[in-house]
């Protein structure tokens, strides 16, 4: 059950080209900003879209030339259309009884599959009549109840509120750890991937820009917006020994030396403001501007302008004690040891 | 409610309505038993019902398809069918009863052929009536079937095929069901239509009691010589339809 | 309101008989030989079109004065709409009993006159391929015979025909005019139907008319009236006079009426 596909789809203005393979049981999710090309790919696997070029592999199969009912790769979409006229249980015996199981058989099996997903009390309710929650489990029981290879989930929690997410969030990664194919999850929310997925796939722009587990992306993200996912200040420079050279010029200096092109990453927690020029020892020191001011968690996000884009995190006492407001001048350093630089 | 919209809306309404109250206004009340006994208007009656229904199926069995293929795939010249598809809501009904004639009749395009393989002849049968009804009725079916198909969201389709259903399976388990009252709705147009049918039928398939007189073809001919028959026929035609359809309604297009 | 409806049912009645007024003839001119002028109304029988037709052109080059329009549809529709206070000058019909609900309602002004008289005969295609001689050759099954329906004239003269000749046939359709059952001939859908001399002879291109003595058995009379409540009573007796003057009736003749 190992996927191998690569999916090139072209639009006016928008090519699709990325490279994706999952193991028998390995969940990958392809994670990026909205118009990033994520559920194109998703229908590209699913044969609901045509590819343009590339190929589709399952088991060593090739799959792009079947329509989607040949495939065997179930999926849950973001709003799960189950059919409104059918029942929940029948939403999910949909599947066996396509591949001709007798109704009787189909209708258990699909007992079963609620059964599993906590829904035994609901198997006669139509759609319509189940929570948001009910309804994404029913559509998973419903793409597992047709012995898929593959599993395709869009966005499968995004439609639910925050409290009802946190409660599926757990069960959906017990029921992936529970399905022997691969799955392929497709969201724009890092925790969701970072809890659901053993693998990332950052796409942006119809392409892959980083992949790796999640401890590797959250520790050396290497775009922009992987950055401010995992909430990284993130500069591209060329370094020299530790010093790295940003291209307009401003220097930072890390802990570890390397040479060559390099990213240069450090938390907003490791920065610090002060009032005036800060005497001793950092050497990441600059002037600096407050553009704005937010709350994140416990503490404010305090976002500022200068010779580099910045974000730092305070206390709300020494925001205080700074008057941290838009306009504010303040001093910014960086101890060396807390920005890390990698090859990029 | 706003005069702008109130006004024509009671005009339009009064419009509608007032001709109705013409024939209940000059219908011959004292003598209405017997006239409904006389032999002929219950023939007439039954066939109308009967060829009408049949008109109905004919068409769900064609037209739905049809407006499946016009609202789901994708094929050169789609456009230009769809607007032939529409040719007999314009064609005056006479003109289709003729054209029906060109191509069913005995000297037509495959009348003449249906004749001499299969000893089938549609002119001055049942069988026509039902034919000039549906060719005039069907694209009612077509074009509502079609826009309720359009409404309904494909993506319930796609979600079929992921399941493993083929494209009819996903028709017949999923699309169907999902369009229901729109093709209810469709029917119920048609079938009004194929009931008042007149032009298409008194061509293409001659007028005999019994056999092809449906109600409109007796009100005509009765108009001829008794306006009183007439009204008569009129009313029992108007009663017996819009019984039939309140029901119908109730049970099917009001979800 | 009234005026409305009925202006309603004239034009429809014009669409119907899908013909306006002759485009081709002179412009009405104030002051002509006769004295009459201005527009004239006239609904005739469908039968009468082509005959009528020449007739108008002939009348108001003798009138140039007058502007003829012609309604022409079925005489019992026509002899409805005058009945409902369609506002027209001259009514000819197919049929003395359609004439008499005219008469009858007292929308006429005097007595109809019968100024034509018209036969039946039996329709087939050209060339006579079923070689049909007479009214008992329509008593063969395998033939298709249309009839009019018994309700308009043609078929109450059909009617009578057969009944004197004692003659049973089995038509498969009763079509509502004459020309209904005319076409079927010409489109082949029949091998023979009743229909008036004149409309055979007016089809004579596609179709053949067979005469038959028991024909004169249901000689059906066309009767002519100037209207009470016609806008232009002059110019209407003077058509309704003109219609039974020599020229008129060659031309009826020609068409295959015969004199009364």
């Amino acid at each position: 059950m190992t996927l191998d596909a690569h999916l090139v789809v072209t639009r006016p203005g928008f090519t699709l080209d990325l490279a994706l393979t999952a193991e028998a049981g390995e969940v990958v999710a392809l994670l990026g900003p909205n118009g990033a090309g994520k559920t194109t790919a998703l229908r590209a696997l699913a044969g609901l879209t045509a590819l343009d070029d590339g190929h589709v592999t399952l088991d060593g199969v090739r799959l792009d030339g079947e329509p989607p009912e040949h495939r065997r790769i179930g999926v849950v979409f973001q709003d799960y259309l189950l059919f409104p006229h059918l029942t929940a249980l029948d939403n999910v015996a949909f599947g066996p009884r396509c591949r001709r199981v007798p109704r009787r058989e189909a209708r258990e099996t699909a007992r079963e599959w609620l059964m599993r997903v906590g829904l035994a009390e609901h198997v006669r309710k139509k759609p319509r009549q189940l929570s948001g929650g009910q309804a994404q489990r029913v559509a998973l029981a419903r793409a597992l109840a047709a012995e898929p290879k593959l599993l395709l989930l869009d966005e499968p929690l995004a439609a639910l509120d925050a409290r009802t997410r946190l409660d599926t969030r757990a069960a959906l990664r017990g029921h992936l750890a529970s399905f022997p194919g691969a799955t392929v999850l497709v969201t724009h929310d890092p925790l969701d991937a970072l809890m659901l997925a053993d693998r990332l796939v950052i796409v942006e722009d119809g392409r892959i820009v980083q992949s790796g587990d999640a401890a590797e992306i959250t520790a050396r993200p290497r775009t922009d917006y992987v950055a401010r996912l995992v909430g990284l200040n993130l500069y591209r420079g060329r370094a020299d020994g530790t010093t790295v050279r940003l291209p307009d010029g401003f220097s930072l200096v890390t802990a570890v030396p390397q040479e060559g092109g390099v990213f240069v990453a450090f938390p907003p927690s490791a920065v610090s403001l002060f009032a005036a020029r800060p005497e001793g020892s950092p050497r990441n020191t600059w002037p600096a501007t407050v553009t704005s001011v937010s709350r994140h968690g416990d503490a404010l996000r305090i976002e500022l302008t200068g010779p580099i884009q910045l974000a730092a995190d305070v206390t709300p006492a020494a925001a205080v004690q700074l008057s941290l407001e838009p306009g504010r001048e303040v001093w910014a350093t960086v101890k060396a040891t807390e920005a890390t630089a990698y090859p990029a | 409610m706003p005069p702008a919209l109130a006004i024509p809306a009671i005009a339009g309404l009064v419009f509608l309505v007032l001709p109705l109250f013409g024939l209940l206004w000059r219908a011959p009340w004292s003598t209405l038993p017997e006239r409904l006994a006389e032999p002929g208007i219950l023939a007439a009656l039954r066939l109308s019902l009967l060829t009408a229904t049949l008109a109905t199926a004919v068409s769900l069995v064609l037209g739905v398809p049809l407006a499946w293929v016009l609202a789901r795939t994708e094929f050169p010249g789609r456009r230009f069918v769809r607007a032939l598809v529409t040719v007999p809501l314009v064609l005056p009904p006479v003109v289709g009863g003729v054209a029906l004639l060109l191509v069913f009749g005995r000297r037509g395009l495959l009348g003449g052929w249906l004749d001499s393989t299969f000893g089938v002849s549609l002119p001055f049968t049942t069988a026509g009536v039902v034919v000039a009804e549906a060719f005039v009725a069907m694209p009612f079916l077509v074009i509502s079937v079609e826009g309720a198909l359009r409404g309904a969201d494909s993506r319930y389709e796609e979600a079929a095929a992921t399941l493993g259903a083929g494209r009819w399976t996903a028709f017949r388990r999923v699309t169907l069901p999902l369009i229901a009252p729109g093709v209810a709705a469709g029917g119920v147009l048609c079938w009004a239509r194929a009931l008042g049918e007149f032009g298409a039928t008194i061509t293409f398939a001659g007028n005999f009691p019994g056999r092809t007189q449906t109600m409109p073809l007796a009100v005509y001919l009765a108009l001829e010589q008794d306006v009183d028959a007439a009204i008569v026929l009129s009313l029992l035609l108007l009663v017996v339809s819009v019984v039939i359809l309140a029901a119908l309604r109730d049970k099917w297009v009001a979800a | 309101m009234k005026r409305i409806l009925t202006g309603v049912a004239l034009a429809a009645a014009l669409l119907l008989s899908g013909c306006g007024g002759d485009d081709s003839s002179t412009p009405t001119s104030a002051g002509s030989a006769s004295g009459v002028s201005g527009n004239l109304t006239v609904l005739a029988a469908a039968s009468l079109t082509e005959s009528f037709n020449q007739i108008g052109k002939d009348f108001e080059t003798a009138n140039p004065g007058v502007k003829v329009t012609f309604s022409y549809a079925g005489s019992s529709a026509l002899a409805q709409q005058i009945t409902s206070g369609a506002p027209a000058d001259v009514f000819a019909a197919a049929s003395p009993a359609t004439m008499k609900t005219v008469t009858d309602a007292g929308d006429a002004n005097g007595e109809a006159t019968v100024f034509v008289k018209n036969q039946l005969v039996i329709a087939v295609a050209k060339g006579n391929p079923k070689g049909i001689k007479g009214l008992s050759d329509l008593t063969n099954p395998s033939l298709k015979v249309a009839l009019c329906a018994e309700q308009v004239p043609c078929g109450a003269a059909a009617k009578k025909a057969l009944a004197a000749a004692n003659v049973k046939v089995t038509p498969v359709t009763l079509e509502q005019d004459v020309k209904a059952a005319l076409s079927k001939v010409k489109l082949g859908e029949v091998d023979a139907a009743l229909v008036y001399r004149t409309d055979a002879k007016a089809a004579a291109a596609d179709v053949e008319g067979i005469e038959f003595p028991e024909s004169s058995g249901a000689i059906n009379d066309y009767p002519i009236v100037a209207l009470k409540s016609a806008p232009n009573p002059s110019a209407a007796a003077a058509f309704v006079a003109y219609v039974q003057s020599g020229p008129a009736l060659d031309v009826l003749v020609d068409a295959g009426f015969q004199k009364p």
